[in-house]
């Protein structure tokens, strides 16, 4: 089983997004991960969907999405080719004596401080699902209270764009 | 009784470019109701006829219906709606619609929606919702009907506005219609349809993710054409896909130029003549012995608008070993899900079948190329004929009663089977010759289906004979729907196969739980209830009895003769009957038994 990033171009409409999940679960798919945003275009959101399947399985639910009335596009993201980003919100335990410690781990990360409190501080991340695991392994130690991820988004490098063609264009 | 169909109407066979032409009838824009501009839009895409049941909900829209030249059917139950669009729209090839309230009248249609769409059948059905500020509240009859048939139908709708009424309803009939069919559920509140707003025709469909290939990609057909040229077994793999398409011409002609044998699906019989030599017949559970030998032996499947189901395919590792797979169908979706093919190709069959006509004419070897494999083919259907054996407790044999059926009712009659045992015996012992002669819930396998599909095809065809052959069990599952086609002069022709209980499932206890009957008796013989005479005399129509086999063609005949009520023949026959030839559930096509404990010798030699 491999991972794929899946770049879903949808109508911006109502029950779309039931739609396409939907689809995954009555499949058999697990979804790892799954983020839905406007595009450039108001009437287009774009899902980037992470799914952990082997190739065969996955060109199935792939053609299984394009059969939704209101699925414009699908991209498979080549990991290489692309630019892959998750969002991590931590609070982590931080009285005087790790306040330090816990701030050259976020200096180390490139991470931010959001939020300080007189014994913890919220922390901001972002990078690719491996930067932000390292990031936790060393923030653990000193106790994480709180933490919240969002879906993987990703884009692809180049000039190339994939929101573009007769499809998106209609809609 | 019926308006004639409208070219608007008959615009709606699987072509997307005749949309334009089905939505070129002009109507300047008029101030009206939600509900009024809902009729408006049905009349201007030419529906001749709604099957359904007002309710609370729905009620506006059933009040410019009073007046409008849509024929609406009041129906006994809202499954009976849905399966009657259904019967309506496999007769006909146009779109069915049906009608329900919100809540219960709209979780009634969700078995016949997900039976069409397991039989990619072109239906919109219509449903009340409560009030938009209701929505989300569990108000009075309220159901989540576009949830609730997220994963039965091609697609569905829930309306916001009144304004969006005819485009979503022109939208719903082009997706029904176009691509792989299958059925649209347009969903509208009630305060919606109470709402003024103005009625405009022809709409603009905005429909940007939808665009079905039709036209197959040539290199595939050319790739298709040397694997055709280079076979030794072919087999031509014919699914409902071709009924669709409207592609039987082609398919007889592809035939005819190649040599190559037939096998029809069970969604597929009549595409292709069951009396034509090429024709090996059925393959699958209830399959002869020559389709499915044939499947397993060939080295090159041409697969035509069939989805490999797991009915014909057996323990699907073990299916067909040997052959290279060309697989041709509509919907992308279909290739490689459950076996791998060599050649995919996209596209509508009949465009598909044309041109492998034109390709293989380049370099067809003709019939004398098969010559060692219909050598086989033959020796195995003299050898395993389709038959039965006459009951020795001397009950009426059922497949006597099918078969003269088909002969005395002949082939321009269509005919609706149910599912179970006499939907099998229907499928072997009638020679399908034309298509649209048979309709049956193959996919879902729905019991329950026939009368009202009958009803529907009745409606569309009322010229033609449609005759039901139903079950005992399935007859009591929607046989209220007699009563509407007693009153609405539908005179369908219901041939009950009695055999006093669950056939099928009997049928497996017998082979598979050592006989033990648990569940299974009905009770219609053995106590008379309930007593089917009686009760098609209760729903107004004609009932007629036969228990001996020296009455079957007098009491069909008598039916036959009957064109102004419907009739239903209580047909009592032995329970003991079985489907032969049969591949029990989960194993390989090669264990296919002939009859009870007999495997056809496959001589390797032959081939």
């Amino acid at each position: 089983m491999n991972k794929h990033t899946l770049s879903v171009l949808v109508e911006n409409k109502p029950g779309v997004l039931a739609r396409v999940s939907g689809l995954f679960s009555r499949r058999g798919f697990n979804i790892d991960s799954l983020a839905v945003g406007e595009t450039e275009n108001p009437d287009v959101s774009r899902i980037t969907i992470v799914v952990n399947a082997d190739s065969s399985p996955l060109e199935q639910v792939t053609k299984q999405l394009n059969k939704l009335v209101n699925v414009l596009k699908i991209v498979e993201l080549d990991p290489q080719q692309s630019v892959q980003r998750e969002l991590l919100l931590v609070k982590v335990r931080a009285d005087r004596a790790q306040r330090s410690q816990v701030l050259e781990t976020v200096e180390l990360f490139r991470a931010k401080v959001i939020d300080v409190a007189p014994d913890t501080l919220t922390i901001e991340a972002t990078g690719n699902p491996d930067k932000l695991d390292a990031l936790l392994r060393d923030l653990e130690p000193y106790g994480i209270k709180e933490m919240v991820q969002s879906g993987l988004v990703a884009i692809g490098r180049g000039s190339r764009s994939i929101t573009t063609g007769p499809a998106l264009r209609a809609a | 009784m019926t308006t004639r169909p409208t070219p608007e109407t008959l615009a709606h066979r699987a072509n997307p470019a005749t949309v334009a032409a089905a939505t070129s009838a002009v109507a300047s824009p008029v101030s009206t109701s939600g509900a009024g501009s809902l009729v408006r839009s049905l009349e201007a895409l030419g529906v001749e006829v709604a099957f359904g049941i007002p309710g609370g909900a729905i009620l506006p829209a059933y009040d410019p219906l009073y007046d409008s030249k849509v024929r609406h059917i009041l129906v006994r139950h809202e499954q009976g709606a849905g399966h009657a669009a259904t019967g309506y729209a496999q007769a006909t090839g146009k779109v069915g619609v049906c009608i329900a309230t919100s809540g219960p009248g709209a979780t009634n249609l969700v078995t016949p929606i997900a039976d069409a769409y397991m039989d990619s059948v072109p239906i919109v059905a219509i449903t009340g919702q409560v009030s938009r500020p209701a929505i989300g509240t569990d108000a009075f009859q309220e159901a989540d009907i576009q949830g609730i048939t997220l994963p039965i139908t091609k697609h569905n709708f829930l309306v916001q506005s009144p304004d969006e009424i005819p485009r979503i309803l022109a939208e719903a009939f082009h997706l029904a219609a176009t691509g792989r069919p299958g059925p649209v559920l347009v969903d509208i509140p009630k305060d919606v349809l109470q709402a003024r707003t103005t009625f405009a025709w022809p709409p603009t469909l905005d429909l940007p993710g939808y665009r079905p290939t039709l036209h197959p990609h040539g290199k595939q057909i050319r790739e298709a054409a040397r694997l055709i040229a280079a076979a030794k077994r072919p087999v031509l793999y014919v699914g409902g896909g071709v009924l669709k398409a409207g592609a039987t011409d082609g398919l007889r002609k592809l035939a005819e130029v190649t040599g190559i044998p037939v096998v029809t699906t069970l969604m597929a019989l009549g595409a292709f003549p069951d009396s034509h030599p090429q024709h090996l017949g059925m393959p699958g559970m209830h399959g002869t012995v020559p389709a499915v030998y044939a499947l397993q032996k060939s080295d090159l499947l041409i697969t035509l608008g069939a989805r490999f189901d797991d009915r014909v395919t057996g323990k699907l590792d073990s299916f067909a070993p040997e052959a290279k797979i060309v697989h041709a169908d509509i919907d992308p979706a279909e290739i490689g899900k459950n076996r791998q093919a060599d050649v995919p190709i996209v596209g509508d069959a009949r465009h598909v079948i044309d041109e492998l006509i034109a390709a293989v004419s380049a370099n067809a070897a003709g019939v004398e190329q098969y010559q060692a494999w219909w050598a086989t083919l033959n020796e195995l259907r003299e050898r395993y004929p389709l038959g039965y054996e006459e009951p020795t407790d001397g009950t009426l044999a059922p497949q006597y009663v099918i078969e003269r059926l088909g002969v005395l009712a002949g082939p321009d009659t269509i005919y609706v089977a149910g599912v179970g045992q006499h939907q099998m015996w229907a499928s072997q012992f009638i020679s399908y010759e034309k298509p649209g002669t048979w309709l049956n819930s193959g996919g879902a396998g729905t019991m329950g289906y026939a009368v009202p599909a009958a009803m529907g095809a009745k409606v569309g065809k009322p010229d033609t004979q449609v005759w039901a052959v139903d079950g005992d069990g399935c007859f009591q599952m929607t046989n209220q729907e007699l009563a509407t086609c007693a009153l609405e002069g539908i005179p369908i022709k219901v041939a009950v196969i009695n055999n006093g209980n669950l056939g099928m499932v009997r049928q497996w206890q017998t082979l598979f739980y050592d006989g033990r009957y648990s569940n299974t008796e009905l009770g219609t013989h053995k106590h008379r209830i309930p007593d089917f005479v009686k009760l098609a005399e209760a729903l107004g129509c004609i009932g007629l009895r036969c228990e001996s086999k020296d009455d079957v063609d007098k009491v069909i005949q008598q039916a036959m003769e009957i064109n102004d009520a419907p009739v239903v023949i209580d047909f009592t026959v032995g329970k003991d009957a079985m489907v032969w030839p049969m591949v029990a559930a989960g194993t390989s096509n090669d264990e296919i038994m002939f009859a009870r404990d007999v495997r056809p010798t496959f001589d390797e030699d032959d081939l």
